[in-house]
This record gives C-alpha cells, sequence and structure tokens, in this order.
C-alpha cells in the first residue's frame, strides 16, 4: 500500500543502519524512549533493536490508552453495562482488559450483558438511534488522536437530540503524562531510569503538531524527534536522536512531516475545545494522579456526559498481585523483570493491561521477542 | 489505539461530509468532519472512521531522500 510500503524497505534499513554505526559515539549511552505504543510494537515487529549497536536502547513509555486506563473505570463501566442495563459500546481494544475479581467486558457480555464493540463513534450514534428505548453509552478512551471522533459524536447527538445516547469519558492528554515521567522520581533521581531523548509522537502530533513539545525540549533539555509508526520512521528518528545528542542539541524536530505540522490539525483541536474540559487530576495506571492530565464532557454537553445521567463510582481498585505493569509503564521495569511475564500472564489469559492491548509492552515482548528472555540474544549482539 | 491507515479516496459526499477511500482492494467510508478541502485521489490517514489528516506527497518523498542520503554519508565514510 502506498505510504506504508516505501517506509518498510529493505535496502534502506541497511543504510539507515550503517548510518546510525557510523555516526553514534562507542563510548556514549543512548537510551531513547518511544512514548507510543505503536513505536514499541515497530521496534518489535520489525526488529529494529537488534539493528541499532549496542549502546542505544529504547525504553518503552506509557502511550498505550487501554494500558494507562486504571481498573476503577473498568469496574466502572462493568457497572453501567450491568446494575444500569445500558447498552456500553466500546472499541474493540477494551473487551479484554481485566476489571477487579478477574471479570472482564468480554466476561460480562459472555454472561448476558450487553456489551458491544463498535468500529467508530458514529456505529454508537447508530444503535443509538436504532434502539430509542435503550441507553446507549459510548466507552470513550484514546489520546489526542481518538478524541475528535468522540467531539463529533456528542455534536451530532446534540444535533439529532438523541436523549438516549451518552458518553463515558476517560480521553487523556500526552503532553501532562511526558511531563509526568520528566517530573518522576526515577528519572529526576540519576542513575534509576535515564532518558537521553524521546520519540515523539505520531498520530497525537498530526492534531496536537509538533508546538507543544517545545517546551520539553527547553525546560527539559532532552530532544524531541516525531516519528512515524513506520519502521524507517522509527530508524530514520534513532538517527535524527543520536545527532541531536552527539550535538548537545536540545531541540523538537520531525521527521513525520508527511503528515505532522507544527501547528497540528487545527479543526480537530476547535472541536475538542468546544466539547471537553480539563479534568483537575486524573489516575493512570503506573504515573498515579497525574494533574489536568485528562478531557472531561463541558457542563454545555452536560446531557451527554455518563458520569452525570448514571452513578459511576470513582473507586480505586488494586491491581494483580505481582503485576508489574505500573513500572513498566514508568519506564523503571523491562516486562521480562515481570513474574508473572509468560507464565500466568500472557495474551490469551492477560492478568496486566500491558499484555492485553495490542500496544502494550508485555504484548510486543511476548509476541515478538521472547527469544530475548534468555538474555542470550543481547549478549550475542554485543 | 492511535494507529491509523493511509488510505485514498475514491469519491467525497458533500452533503454528508463523507468520503469513499480504498485500501488496497477494500473500501470504507469514513468521515470528513475533521479535515477541509480534501478532494479524490487525495491519500488520507484514516483512524476510527474519521479522516484525521491529509498526507504530503511532496513531504513523504522528501523524507525517503532524507533516508536514502543518511546512508550515502554512511557508505562514503566506511
Amino acid at each position: 500500500m502506498k505510504y506504508v510500503d516505501e517506509f518498510r524497505q529493505r535496502g534502506l534499513a541497511a543504510k539507515l543502519a550503517a548510518a546510525i554505526a557510523e555516526e553514534s559515539d562507542a563510548a556514549r549511552e543512548y537510551r531513547l524512549m518511544e512514548f507510543c505504543g505503536g513505536h514499541t510494537h515497530a521496534i518489535f515487529r520489525y526488529g529494529i533493536q537488534d539493528l541499532m549497536p549496542a549502546n542505544l536502547t529504547f525504553v518503552h513509555g506509557p502511550g498505550c490508552p487501554v494500558c494507562v486506563l486504571p481498573m476503577g473505570r473498568i469496574d466502572s463501566a462493568i457497572k453501567l453495562a450491568v446494575e444500569d442495563d445500558v447498552i456500553l459500546c466500546i472499541y474493540g481494544d477494551l473487551l479484554r482488559v481485566p476489571g477487579s475479581g478477574r471479570t472482564s467486558l468480554m466476561k460480562i457480555k459472555a454472561s448476558g450483558g450487553d456489551v458491544r464493540m463498535v468500529y467508530s463513534t458514529s456505529d454508537a450514534l447508530a444503535i443509538a438511534r436504532d434502539n430509542p428505548g435503550r441507553q446507549v453509552v459510548f466507552f470513550a478512551i484514546g489520546f489526542e488522536t481518538t478524541t475528535p471522533a468522540t467531539a463529533v459524536a456528542i455534536r451530532q447527538a446534540e444535533a439529532e437530540s438523541l436523549e438516549n445516547f451518552s458518553v463515558f469519558c476517560n480521553h487523556v492528554l500526552t503532553p501532562a503524562a511526558i511531563q509526568n515521567i520528566l517530573d518522576s522520581p526515577e528519572v529526576r533521581e540519576i542513575g534509576t531510569v535515564r532518558i537521553d531523548g524521546f520519540f515523539g509522537p505520531s498520530h497525537v502530533s498530526s492534531v496536537i503538531g509538533s508546538r507543544p513539545y517545545e517546551f520539553f525540549a527547553e525546560e527539559y533539555q532532552k530532544p524531541v524527534v516525531i516519528a512515524g509508526f513506520e519502521p524507517l520512521d522509527v530508524m530514520h528518528s534513532a538517527l535524527m536522536l543520536v545527532r541531536q545528542i552527539n550535538e548537545g542539541r536540545h531541540e523538537v524536530e520531525n521527521e513525520y512531516t508527511r503528515v505532522v505540522t507544527r501547528d497540528g490539525n487545527l479543526k480537530a483541536q476547535r472541536l475538542v475545545a468546544e466539547v471537553f474540559e480539563l479534568r483537575r487530576e486524573f489516575e493512570w495506571r503506573g504515573l498515579g494522579r497525574v494533574p489536568y492530565s485528562a478531557l472531561r464532557i463541558k457542563p454545555a454537553y452536560a446531557a451527554f456526559d455518563a458520569e452525570r445521567r448514571f452513578v459511576v463510582p470513582d473507586r480505586a481498585a488494586k491491581d494483580v498481585k505481582g503485576c508489574e505493569c505500573p513500572a513498566i509503564l514508568r519506564g523503571a521495569a523491562k516486562p521480562t523483570d515481570c513474574r508473572l511475564f509468560g507464565t500466568v500472564c500472557t495474551p490469551d489469559n492477560p492478568m496486566g493491561s500491558c499484555m492485553v492491548s495490542s500496544e502494550g509492552a508485555c504484548a510486543a515482548y511476548y509476541s515478538y521477542g521472547r527469544f530475548r528472555q534468555s538474555g542470550t540474544a543481547t549478549e550475542a549482539a554485543a | 489505539m492511535c494507529l491509523a491507515v493511509p488510505a485514498q479516496v475514491v469519491a467525497v459526499d458533500l452533503a454528508t461530509e463523507t468520503a469513499t477511500v480504498a485500501l488496497g482492494e477494500v473500501r470504507k467510508d469514513v468521515s470528513l468532519a475533521l479535515v477541509d478541502d480534501v478532494g479524490v485521489d487525495d491519500f488520507v490517514l484514516i483512524h476510527v472512521g474519521f479522516a484525521l489528516n491529509r498526507i504530503s506527497p511532496a513531504e513523504a518523498e522528501r523524507t525517503l531522500e532524507l533516508m536514502d542520503a543518511a546512508g550515502i554519508v554512511a557508505e562514503d565514510n566506511v
């Protein structure tokens, strides 16, 4: 497919790998955090780590909306489906995320709950139109990429006076999470987690633009390169980060220029600003309560806010004992550091969210990188 | 979650703000509510049923050239 195949060419990958090997300084360590789960998967699926010099490592970030959603929010959605008897519309990613007591929305569906997988918010609106006698709740999750679609749906519901439609809003914000990582004790206290540069998000940036990262580059003196999700984009961006680090620069550079501009998608930003406002704080799995890191529906659209229409408990829920998802999401642990990884926790029977989502770091390690578990592959490469 | 796929617009319906896009052999109707001035033959990025952005052919070409150039520098130095 156009704009996919060109960015997966073997020949160019070899050239980029040679350039990185040539330009990286053997006396340095390059620890580069990819914020997005999409990048984590590109790195594993295409074996990019193996094409990098031994002193360049990828630190996986929390950029997977399913992974950072706290278990309490899944419990709340289950309450809506079971006690309030709504039709709960969800993106497929959420179906198998564990809630409290080893339950999940898939198990709720299997036991008779009306949980329906949708591809788009417009599918959820269609279900509301077709079921005027039922309450329909759309379980909205996602970063800035996915939020505009929810904004469009809420405005459409208002335009149609679709009174049985509401949204359970869990949209979260990327810059707040990056700042939280940079401010975390593990990063600030030297030696625990070192991050020399960031791969900036691909499609989040297509909406918010590259401007919001300028603060991090300046304030924390870390280089940021906005990178596309294709393997060549990741490698090209790694080269750009290596060059910035070598030259002592800390700028925001844009590798993904075919989609991302400095200002982003202003139309989408206006729609989001029209419908949503900042929450004072929101709980993230792994990061805890992060100030101004999520969105809620503005009072003007309160009629479509499931948290106002129904009683939605804000209960904290404990993660499964032994699950290292929180540390993995902060970049402080690798999936293979978790005792549950690959034993009791697998994609077929996930204990933690990082194994559920196709973007989670544990799922990436399990699907593409299990041979590394023994450490022999890394040692051989070194 | 943030994954999006490039697709080519084959038809635009301005009345409903939707477009039909081609992903290889697959045709799909997507919303144009988030983008302006999309025309037939344009490439757009599709995410959860919405066209999120137009893809710039000129910038894509330039990025591929930069990648190629990076490799040439390395080859010269080896």
